[in-house]
């Protein structure tokens, strides 16, 4: 292989890294300047996206050090934080828009920090994957064991996701908390929208992931 | 700290060093601005200085807007000469890794100011100047000053510089101290605060270790109650000490074993005696000895008391996050992770302070076997980020971002 294609090959893989599906759908939710706090913002592709795209004044939340140094190297602001421990430090209404990116389901207490996001921020953005995804569902019928797949590649010992949810355990817990769900999507396994509209049990089907927006 | 050290005290090329220190405290190699008696500054102490002087270098050009110039707050017994030759010692700039053309702190792009702190030896007025009501030093009559008196100092060297807000204030250890102080008291002025390797309030530890250096300077029988200036004497001995002291808490434990472990010092075997049979006592005794020549004991009193002093949340009823409320700046807080005198978790206490204020803030922990002194050293991980942290504040506030790259 020569150095030149592995150059491009290189950098077809940035562009298909580039823009995630769902923080496709999260940057069409977000409102054009607003102030903007990505709890779980791992090395920033979303926050860059949504400051290249939206003018976002962007702050971000990392447990990993490794990921604040790579968002801070880019140019982006983030500190190393834990969204169980560390959320309560902000004051109330801080952010006009509080996302937790496939970040929900590793939390140790999933309803106290919804319950954070929706006092911190007046719009609050969660995406998660849903683990009634059909897929899932059939490889516990079928095989029995824990669903282990492309897209949730853990085994059920060693995977850092220890609250999955399906999206309708995550509407319930919406109504729980007094939450207001102003928009639901389902992305299908190619990441992109699920484009018709259909009951929640049909999503809870053929949703590999969900992006919901809510408000107190 | 014996027979060497009175030997060295005698030699002749020292005692110029030392003349060569005395004359810079009054009139420095570098830049200085004199402020009459009419231009006072008033001192948390509760006097007001004047007249006094405040002597300071710059790097770079200031931009037609005037929105390019970055203030490098120096840390203890650092001064002025960030990246260019200090006039005592002949050494290059104490920070020229991170200041310089190319460098994250970039003087191709950037009008890059560094005073010597109020207190300091090297320009500015501190107990080695001359006091203007006697044409003496002043010694232990000067005043008492704090961080936010030497920030006061700066601030009025920004107004004489005709700048109105900083594009940065950046500095670590004590020079963290003030930029945090800077952010505190000017906030509109501050565009973006980088404090590394600092603290909200200097800890008791950290008072203790000072107490010992202080100490050991008075104990010296030179230091003739602060007037050994007069008497021609010099407490070289006690400052010495004092700075091997202070020297060992700059530094950790792992990096002292790296550069030394137990070797010995040009020999094959313990002596039975209390000559430097260790390398390190060695190094340390070295440390101590070139210290004295460039740096003024009383200043070594007046600067650390400062730090002892500095509280930020106490000036805020005791909420850090008041400090910082509706704060404009973009802060970048650093730590470093073998750091045990400024170490991460006082970092932490402002990060969550200025979270609470919903601060724009970022915190970058760089992980380094070097201890506080890490912040001198060359580390790419700081460099890398502080570049990255000044390209995203440049962008936003429309000016050319560092040059130069990894």
């Amino acid at each position: 292989m020569t150095a030149v294609s592995s150059a491009l090959i290189e950098e077809n893989g940035t562009l298909q890294k580039a823009v995630r599906g769902d923080h496709r759908l999260v940057c069409d939710l977000v409102t054009q300047g607003a102030r903007v706090l990505d709890v779980g913002c791992e090395d920033g592709a979303l926050l860059d996206l949504l400051t290249r795209e939206r003018g976002v004044d962007g702050r971000g939340m990392e447990i990993s050090q490794a990921g604040v140094n790579a968002c801070v190297a880019r140019g982006l602001s983030a500190v190393q934080g834990d969204a169980d421990r560390d959320l309560v430090d902000y004051p109330d209404n801080a952010f006009d828009f509080v996302i937790l990116s496939q970040t929900l389901q590793a939390t140790r207490e999933p309803k106290t920090v919804l319950k954070q996001l929706l006092r911190i921020g007046s719009n609050v953005i969660v995406s998660f994957p849903n683990f009634g995804y059909w897929k899932n569902r059939l490889q516990l019928l079928f095989y029995g064991r824990m669903p282990v797949t492309d897209y949730l590649p853990y085994s059920w010992y060693d995977t850092p996701n220890i609250h999955f949810c399906t999206i309708r355990d995550f509407v319930a817990l919406c109504e729980e908390v007094d939450a207001r769900v102003v928009k639901a999507m389902a992305l299908n396994d190619m990441g992109r929208k699920v484009g018709f509209n259909a009951p929640w049990w049909v999503w809870n089907l053929v949703g590999q992931q969900a992006v919901f927006l809510l408000k107190r | 700290m014996t027979s060497t050290t009175s030997k060295a005290d005698e030699s002749g090329s020292e005692g110029v060093t030392r003349l060569v220190a005395q004359n810079e405290a009054d009139n420095p190699s570098s830049k200085k601005i004199v402020f009459g008696a009419d231009q006072a500054l008033a001192l948390d102490a509760g006097e007001e200085l004047g007249p006094w002087q405040i002597a300071y270098e710059t790097y770079g050009t200031l931009n037609a807007e005037r929105t390019n110039a970055v203030l490098v707050c120096h840390a203890l017994t650092g001064d002025q000469y960030v990246a260019s030759q200090n006039p005592i010692t002949g050494k290059p700039g104490w920070w020229s890794h991170m200041v310089g053309p190319g460098r994250p702190v970039d003087t191709d792009k950037y009008f890059v100011i560094c005073a010597n702190v109020l207190g300091g030896c090297l320009g500015t007025t501190g107990p080695a100047s001359a006091n203007p009501a006697t044409g003496k030093p002043w010694g232990l009559d000067l005043p008492v000053v704090t961080i936010r008196d030497m920030v006061r100092s700066q601030a009025r060297l920004i107004d004489h510089l005709g700048i109105d807000t900083l594009f940065a204030v950046i500095g670590g250890s004590m020079g963290g101290m003030q930029v945090l102080q800077w952010a505190a008291s000017y906030p509109e002025r501050v565009f973006s605060a980088l404090p590394i390797a600092a603290a909200a309030r200097h800890s008791s530890q950290n008072i203790a270790f000072h107490e010992v250096g202080r100490q050991a300077v008075m104990a010296d029988p030179n230091w003739a109650g602060g007037a050994y200036h007069e008497k021609g004497l010099r407490p070289s001995k006690g400052l010495a000490v004092a700075r091997m002291a202070a020297h060992i808490t700059y530094l950790s434990d792992a990096a002292l074993h790296r550069k030394f472990g137990r070797n010995l010092q040009d020999r094959e075997a313990i002596s039975f005696g209390f000559d430097a049979d260790f390398q390190i006592e060695s190094y340390l005794r070295h440390q101590g000895m070139t210290f004295v020549d460039r740096f003024d004991p009383n200043s070594y009193l007046y600067v650390t008391r400062a730090m002892d002093y500095f509280d930020l949340a106490a000036d805020y009823g005791g909420s850090l996050a008041r400090a910082f409320l509706h704060s404009p700046t973009r802060f970048f807080v650093m730590s470093f992770t073998s750091d045990w005198l400024f170490p991460t978790v006082e970092s932490k206490v402002v990060v969550k302070a200025l979270n609470a204020a919903a601060a724009n803030v970022s915190f970058v922990e760089v992980e380094s076997d070097r201890g506080h002194d890490a912040f001198l050293l060359d580390e790419p991980e700081m460099f890398r980020t502080i570049r990255g942290f000044l390209t995203g504040a440049a962008n936003a506030r429309g000016i050319p971002a560092p040059g130069g790259g990894l």
